[in-house]
């Protein structure tokens, strides 16, 4: 290539009109010129202007010849080719707007739900270095107990071990925030100062906590979140200094978290954190640091650089060991205290990937199906087209010209199908992401994935450009002739590609059926699940939340003895019974709701049973949780042994407790436990315990999921406790919209400054303990609806075909007496044929995907019979209306115009 | 492309390249001047010659430019290039080896087989 080919290319692009005129310019006046020779040899004017003509051969295909030399001539040809190719496409319509609705379907439905796979599974951690970040998991696998937490002494040698860079234990919850117009609640973080360098993030405005801050109570600073900012400040920009409120204490405002930050362990339906605060974990309201008091639930840390979990773990290990040795009484030997390092990421995702994982299986099938869809029409098409292509080859189009222009032609077809699938994604990412539950993480910076777009798309224009060249293939043929003479189409070429088109079709079926198995199978054991008994009554019952504010000193703490709280929630309980509609009410705290369990509300105990005392450490778990006597009635949890608790259980008589069936029966398998005594930390004291009485025995409550049986619980009394964060139990029929304001108002007449949230139904408490299952089963029937779609219009498409090819045969039929609705048999029959052989696959194959998907499913085997059955009965049914438009389409046709017009 | 000569291809190319090696020409100089340095007509279409100079253009062996004609009309002259003149003179050498084996295998005599 040479200074003057870029010149000539630049000459061709911006004055296109110019090197068109000299073109013609140069050849006219080759002509001419000619003529003038002619004519001085003695021809007239005419004759010479004749002959030169006929010397000089076609003007316009050597124009089109030099031009085809020109520089820049490929992006003509592709120009040319793009409008022919539009226009084409514009003849057909229907055929356009199926293939193109087909692509956008698989390249946008693969490129949402796989934007949420990337964002959730694979880079869950928006963190720099993610790989060094771990979660710290306390075990004591002697005594059956998982994640017990560590102590704060235990976390101080953690970070003295060379191990870690950081570690940062998390706790939080919930605190009142007063000073704004409202008490309200919001949630919060109660972090060490290090947290933020851990995690490698900075604030929006203002500063993190200095990480060598070695307060040993609460730091009085606070970073407060991007939301909070805007909600309860209005973005004030003189935002840092402020002072707050926290359980009637003073902060100081130092720093805003911005709005897509997000703490590693929490999900998005664990309330968002709206407040960081931190503190040293050594000081009020936290107990003295005691190596046995395992007060710090959560962990996480930063490895060292460098450093593997692996060898980080091992590393770990000696620790413990030497740990072991050092503090034996901490530690005891029973028990196998171990710590388990556990990438961040696996913490993060762990719950959910399996889910995930279905889903995108069921997206690269939709993707598959809607290729083979492609495929199938393309090739249906290509039969259609040899003839054009035939005649095209005949006029002296060359192969590599034809071949080019069908390529131009699939891959236009393609593009505007991937944009189509684009622009369908655009519009519904907000509905898409609706569906998506709460418990995925990082579901805010989910956004459209870039890499798996491009995937898709690819995927559809490989499809579209093998099959869209079939064409071209047919043009390849020696019987032009053949073609050109409008016969019949039956030649042989056009069987094989019948064979073709049929095996997609029935591989089409195939893969259809699959997910619509795997829907069904979801779908009912869905079904199943929702048919659980929770062991409560959820119907009528609405759960409202309020919290008592526990200030970091415990002397100006108004509700500190149960004797000062009681009288609270005798009052809360008559004010709550006055408001209109309310027929019953009960209190109890977090954990008495039902299905609403974050891991912040379970109360682990050790259970120790009078006369079979054991060590603490090595005692078996059970989880409390505490009720006012109306409790159980309310929820309507039958009592199976003794009595429930009443008025006269205050804290001036003896503790009791109610234990629930689990309990009983596996540890007093054939003892009577009413009137067994259990030692449990008195009230607020974490190292002072009494004898509880047990003095009823209740029904089991799914209380964490309803796909699992019931965890051995045990229930205090209210009066005999100081609770702080309390969920009131209403029963009636009231208005659901209004009734937390009235109680709030109730409330507050009390003590203005408890607030009062977080309103709900139990009937949606267990609905939504199924959010997950829902979600999945949701995304895989809209998956399973879309891939039965496809697999009709193909059989559709292919029985079309068919008909139209073989309306000739059916013409004679007619003519030789067959009956309409014998044509009609035949057809039907070959479409039933090529669903069934469809089925057939899909069912072996079904089979074999279902038990990769075990273990989601409640209930259901999964080979259930039913739903394989029902499945692959409705598929069938769909094929048959499917086959069954252009079966009729085949009758109505008329015998002579059939023969006349092969 | 013609049943008056068989040209071998590429041929045509060189006697492009020679009939403008003398001097600038346009195009229908350069068909009279193949005429007549082949000494017969070459071209059953003259259009033909076209794409052919197009070609050699595109391959760096010409140089387009418009002038002006003996009778003052507007035409595309073409002329060799540095290029163009040595790729000349490569299949001109190329040609006269050839024909010198050729020839001197001819002119052997039954004992110098």
């Amino acid at each position: 290539m040479s200074l003057s080919y870029f010149r000539s290319l630049v000459a061709r692009f911006f004055s296109p009109d110019r090197t068109e005129r000299e073109l013609d310019e140069e050849l006219q006046s080759h002509i001419y010129l000619r003529v003038k020779a002619l004519e001085d040899s003695g021809l007239s004017p005419a004759e010479a202007e004749r002959r030169a003509r006929i010397e000089f051969g076609s003007k316009e295909r050597f124009k089109e010849e030099c031009r085809e030399t020109l520089a820049g001539n490929f992006v003509d040809i592709l120009i040319q080719d793009v409008r022919f190719s539009l226009r084409m496409l514009r003849k057909s319509p229907g055929f356009t707007l199926v293939v193109v609705s087909t692509m956008a379907v698989g390249v946008g439905a693969t490129t949402a739900i796989f934007s949420v796979i990337d964002a959730t599974l694979l880079h869950p951690l928006p963190y720099p270095h993610p790989d060094q970040l771990v979660q710290i998991v306390d075990d004591l696998p002697g005594v059956g107990a998982k994640e017990v937490g560590m102590s704060v002494p235990e976390w101080k040698d953690l970070e003295n071990s060379g191990i870690f860079e950081y570690v940062s234990p998390i706790g939080g919850g919930d605190v009142n925030l007063t000073g704004s117009s409202q008490p309200s609640r919001i949630a919060f973080l109660n972090i060490p100062p290090n947290y933020f360098a851990l995690l490698g993030v900075q604030p929006e405005l203002g500063n993190t906590f200095n990480p060598e801050d070695k307060t040993l109570g609460f730091t009085l600073e606070v970073l407060i979140s991007d939301g909070l900012w805007r909600q309860a400040f209005g973005a004030d920009p003189r935002i840092l200094g402020k002072s707050l409120r926290l359980d009637n204490d003073l902060y100081r405002v130092i720093g805003v978290m911005p709005p897509n930050f997000h703490d590693p362990l929490r999900t998005t339906q664990q309330r968002r954190t709206q407040l960081w605060a931190a503190s040293g974990f050594a000081a009020p309201p936290a107990p003295d640091p005691s190596r046995n008091l395992r007060i710090l639930t959560e962990a996480i840390g930063r490895l060292k650089p460098g450093l593997t979990i692996s060898a980080a773990q091992s590393r770990l290990d000696a620790v413990v060991a030497a740990l072991q040795k050092e503090f034996p009484a901490d530690y005891p030997a029973g028990s196998r205290w171990m710590i388990r390092l556990l990438p961040l990421k696996q913490s993060v995702v762990g719950n959910v990937q399996q889910s995930l994982i279905l889903l995108f299986g069921a997206v690269g099938l939709v993707l598959l199906i809607s290729c083979v869809n492609i495929a199938n029409l393309l090739l249906a098409r290509a039969s259609a087209r040899g003839q054009e292509m035939a005649i095209r080859r005949a006029l002296g189009g060359s192969r590599r010209r034809l071949t080019q222009q069908l390529l131009t032609e699939s891959v236009l077809l393609s593009l505007i199908g991937g944009t189509a699938g684009l622009v369908i994604l655009f519009c519904s990412k907000e509905f898409l992401l609706r569906l998506v539950p709460d418990s995925v993480p990082q579901l805010n910076v989910i956004s459209i994935s870039w890499s798996v777009l491009v995937f898709a798309f690819l995927a559809s224009l490989g499809a579209g450009a093998i099959f869209g060249l079939a064409p071209a293939r047919q043009a390849r043929q020696p019987d032009i002739t053949n073609v050109l003479r409008l016969e019949s189409r039956s030649s042989t070429s056009s069987k094989e590609k019948g064979r073709t088109r049929h095996l997609l079709v029935v591989s089409e079926f195939a893969l259809s059926l699959v997910l619509m198995i795997s829907a069904g199978l979801l779908l009912r054991s869905f079904w199943d699940l929702l048919k659980v008994r929770p062991g409560f009554e959820p119907h009528n019952r609405v759960a409202v939340r309020t919290w008592l504010p526990l200030p970091n000193d415990p002397k100006t703490d108004i509700y500190g003895s149960p004797a000062q709280e009681a009288p609270l929630l005798h009052e809360i309980l008559r004010r709550a019974k006055t408001l209109a509609g309310v027929e019953e009410a009960a209190i109890g705290n977090v954990a008495a709701v039902p299905l609403s369990h974050d891991r912040t509300n379970l109360n682990p105990f050790p259970l120790i049973v009078e006369g079979h005392e054991t060590p603490r450490d090595r005692s078996p778990v059970i989880y409390g949780s505490l009720a006012t006597p109306e409790y159980f009635h309310l929820m309507q949890i039958p009592l199976l042994r003794g009595r429930s608790f009443t008025d006269l259980d205050s804290d001036k008589a003896p503790p009791v407790v109610m234990i629930n069936e689990a309990t009983a029966k596996t540890f007093w398998p054939d003892a009577d436990p009413i009137g067994q005594r259990l030692k449990l930390p008195v009230a607020g004291q974490a190292n002072s315990f009494a004898w509880n009485t047990i003095v009823g025995v209740v029904a089991d409550v799914r209380t964490e999921s309803l796909a699992e049986a019931s965890t051995p619980q045990f229930y205090f009394c209210a009066y005999q406790r100081r609770p702080r964060d309390l969920a009131i139990f209403l029963r009636g029929r009231f208005d659901r919209s209004t009734i937390e304001a009235k109680l709030r108002d109730q409330v507050q007449s009390i003590n203005p400054e408890l607030p009062v949230f977080g309103a709900r139904t139990l009937d949606d408490a267990v609905s939504e303990s199924l959010a997950q299952r829902r979600f999945s089963m949701n995304m895989v029937g809209l998956f399973a609806l879309t891939a039965l779609l496809l697999a009709a219009i193909g059989i559709y498409g292919v029985i079309s075909y068919i008909v139209s090819e073989r309306t000739h045969e059916f013409g004679i039929r007619l003519a030789l007496g067959a009956e309409r609705k014998n044509i009609l048999q035949i057809v039907l029959r070959q479409g039933l044929q090529l669903a069934f052989a469809g089925a057939v696959i899909g069912l072996v194959g079904a089979l074999v995907v279902s038990r990769f998907m075990a273990a989601l499913l409640y209930g259901v085997r999964p080979s259930d019979l039913l739903t394989f059955g029902v499945v692959a009965l409705l598929f069938l049914s769909v094929a048959l209306i499917a086959c069954y438009l252009p079966a009729l389409r085949a009758t109505k046709v008329d015998p002579i115009i059939a023969l006349r017009d092969p | 492309m013609s049943d008056e000569a068989e040209l071998l291809p590429g041929t045509l190319d060189l006697l492009i390249l020679k009939a403008v090696s003398l001097g600038p020409l346009h195009g229908y100089a350069v068909l009279s001047r193949i005429e007549q340095i082949s000494g017969q007509r070459l071209f059953v279409e003259q259009g033909a010659l076209y794409p052919a100079l197009f070609r050699l253009v595109r391959q760096g062996l010409l140089k387009a430019e418009w002038g002006k004609s003996e009778n003052n009309r507007r035409a595309k002259f073409y002329e060799l290039t540095a290029k163009g003149r040595k790729r000349l003179q490569e299949e001109t050498d190329g040609w006269n080896r050839l024909a010198k084996a050729i020839a001197s295998a001819l002119a052997a005599r039954p004992q110098e087989a």
